[in-house]
């Protein structure tokens, strides 16, 4: 690889990591919200999928791609609303409700998404980082989108909250101690209500990222597994905001490899470099495994670990 | 309550009789006309490959006698056994047409066996003699369109390097891609074809990634073979280059930069077997062909095209009605060996089997 290619390769990547990583981002960070209260919630999935659907929709009937946002974020509440709720019953298990809930988000958004695939509604703008240089590939590669920023932002202001907020230490006291929580009197089933509530609106707005902005359309392959990949990034950024807002911008870039390799002529092996994100994350799961450090960040509420 | 209590007995009864009830009736109806049932794996307004054939099965509603009953969004599984053998019993279809590579084996092969008297057709070239006599395939070339997309990109570019979006390097893509390349080649010989293998047929965030890529790399005009071509065409016009469509028309989602496409022209086929099955013929097994037999069309220009390329498009358009080949030989492969030896006629079943690409593409099929 001569030293322009290795340029296109490299602006290629940051480019893919800041087009790609947002809903990445956005559902991390709401799964890490929820995580921490003490639940899982894998119906991100059906949530990033019903988002990015009526974020469409709503964004084309009224023209204003922001209230698609909005509206993306709230249809995710709701459906998080409801994973709250029926997990508030006794006796229930939450990842089995959560698949239910992916199934449910996905249909729901395919059966009212029909008339919309077509139909081309307003997108989100953006503005670039590289303006200031001059160059057209820089100034191209550097486009951002604000809720990128926001997704940066909202992770700050988490990480910066778990550690130094009432509000922060309740929700990770509810995560790692249910019975604690109940001691002190706090309603251990609120907050894990309201935790997976606003999780699954940040994970709207991740799946209105996807259908407002990059790729920029709505069609029923859109997301393919991005949800559940994103879930799983939680447990790779061992439930630490700050780790997830990497770890999505890490996989966005990775997944940027296969694309940029190729077109800069190493064409061999592509479906390997396709594969590059997840291998990635699985060698730095393992590079970074040790079971002390996992066993103290993780919530000791969660009942993949009970 | 006792009065809605749930009798099996009299539910089993109630519903055989409201089935045969149907079935006379509809067996009556059947005499009358002829009810074609259409399987598509994706949505019918996908932009791509089903939206070629809910296009032509739209057509086929307007002809007088014939009824078409459609089922979308139906997977490569036992649920697509499921629907054709619904649509024969429940509908009372002639004809089953499978619009999905998955679809015919085993499930329409099973079927064919099934129910002797209902046709099973297959949109790709995957039937043998050695197979039930009611069972077939259809396809088109399209790389003949992707042909005169080629000749009008090569026009179209200033770069000179034109891109290509393409999802698996098995044959029908390569020959799209090498078609695509000599159309190119007809019209400015300098033309090359980048190609991004995304290794699926629908991954919309990799599809935008790799026309980024393209753009990047340089490419100022850029086509595909994926799916649904929706992203890459918005992609493509987003950032100011030139596009060719696929599959379906994608005209409206490039109002600036959109030169033409490669369609199916599947109610030519479609036509064929309602006329054949009203007339009572026996269908034809394997239907095939390109421009010359009228299956085959290009998207009309778009304000990307210059008059010039209007004009060399719509002459290899006449070029091959008149059946002149694409594959000239003696062509070499982009590793250099010799894979085309002789002029090759434009149906030959040799460019079926293609598994390379042609040099003037930057690419590789592994």
């Amino acid at each position: 690889m001569n030293e322009s290619a290795f340029v296109i390769v490299l602006v290629a990547l940051i480019g893919g990591a800041l087009r790609v990583s947002t809903p990445f981002m956005f559902v991390a960070l709401g799964e890490c919200l929820t995580e921490k209260s003490g639940r899982v919630n894998l119906g991100l999935e059906g949530t990033l999928v019903l988002g990015a659907m009526t974020g469409y929709a709503i964004s084309y009937k009224s023209g204003s791609p922001w209230l698609g946002v909005l509206a993306a974020g709230c249809a995710g509440s709701v459906l998080g609303a409801m994973h709250g709720y029926i997990c508030k019953l006794p006796k229930v298990n939450d990842i089995a409700v959560g698949i239910a809930m992916m199934l449910f988000g996905t249909g729901v958004a395919f059966f009212f998404g029909k008339p919309y695939i077509q139909p081309s509604a307003p997108r989100l703008g953006s503005f670039s980082l590289g303006a200031w240089t001059g160059n057209l590939e820089i100034t191209t590669a550097l486009q951002i989108n604000p809720l990128l920023l926001v997704g940066i932002v909202t992770g700050l202001v988490m990480a910066w909250a778990f550690a130094n907020t009432k509000w922060g230490l309740i929700v990770r006291m509810t995560g790692d101690s249910a019975a604690s929580a109940r001691a002190m009197g706090v309603s251990v089933d609120l907050v894990r209500f309201l935790c997976t509530t606003a999780g699954g609106f940040l994970a709207g707005v991740g799946g209105a990222f996807l259908s407002l902005y990059y790729p920029g359309s709505w069609n029923q392959g859109l997301s393919s597994g991005q949800g559940l990949m994103a879930v799983a990034l939680v447990i790779f950024a061992r439930w630490s905001p700050i780790r997830c807002i990497i770890a999505a911008l890490l996989f966005g870039a990775a997944g940027a490899i296969g694309p940029a390799l190729q077109s800069v002529g190493i064409t061999q092996g592509y479906y390997f470099f396709n594969a590059a994100p997840y291998i990635l994350t699985l060698f730095i799961m393992i590079a970074s495994a040790d079971s002390k450090r996992a066993a103290r960040d993780v919530p000791g509420e969660l009942s993949i670990t009970k | 309550m006792s009065l809605l209590k749930f009798d099996r007995r009299t539910f089993l009864k109630a519903s055989a009789a409201s089935v045969l009830a149907t079935g006379a009736a509809a067996g009556g109806a059947r005499a009358a006309g002829v009810t074609i049932g259409i399987v598509y794996v994706g949505p019918r307004d996908d932009f791509g490959w089903n939206q070629a054939h809910a296009v032509a099965a739209q057509a086929l509603k307007t002809i007088p006698g014939v009824t078409v009953v459609e089922e979308e969004n139906v997977p490569e599984t036992d649920a697509c056994a499921k629907t054709m053998e619904s649509m024969v019993n429940l509908d009372n279809a002639n004809i089953i047409l499978g619009t999905s590579f998955g679809y015919f084996a085993p499930f329409m092969i099973d079927l064919s066996k099934k129910y002797a008297k209902v046709q099973f057709r297959h949109a790709a070239p995957l039937w043998t003699p050695a197979l039930p006599k009611n069972l077939g395939s259809y396809f088109g070339y399209l790389n003949q369109a992707h042909y005169v997309d080629g000749v009008a990109a090569g026009l179209s570019t200033k770069s000179n390097k034109l891109g290509f979006v393409a999802a698996k390097p098995i044959a029908s893509v390569l020959s799209n891609i090498n078609s695509f390349l000599l159309g190119a080649r007809k019209t400015n010989p300098s033309a090359t074809v980048q190609v991004i293998f995304t290794g699926d047929w629908s991954l919309p965030v990799r599809e935008a990634e790799a026309t980024n890529a393209l753009v990047d790399a340089g490419a100022d005009v850029i086509t595909c073979h994926v799916d649904s071509p929706k992203v890459v065409i918005e992609t493509a016009e987003k950032r100011g280059v030139k596009t060719c469509g696929h599959n379906a028309s994608q005209a409206p989602l490039a109002p600036k930069g959109f030169i033409t496409g490669a369609e199916y022209k599947w109610i030519t086929i479609y036509k064929g077997y309602a006329s054949d099955l009203t007339a009572g013929k026996t269908l034809p097994n394997m239907v095939s062909g390109g421009y010359e037999a009228d299956m085959v069309q290009n998207t009309p220009f778009g304000a990307g095209a210059s008059d010039a390329a209007r004009a060399a498009a719509t002459s290899a358009i006449a070029d091959l009605k008149a059946k002149k080949p694409i594959y000239v030989g003696p062509l070499k492969d982009n590793k250099g060996n010799l894979v085309i030896a002789k002029t090759y006629d434009n149906l030959d079943p040799y460019l079926d089997k293609m598994d390379y690409l042609l040099e003037g593409v930057q690419g590789s099929t592994t």
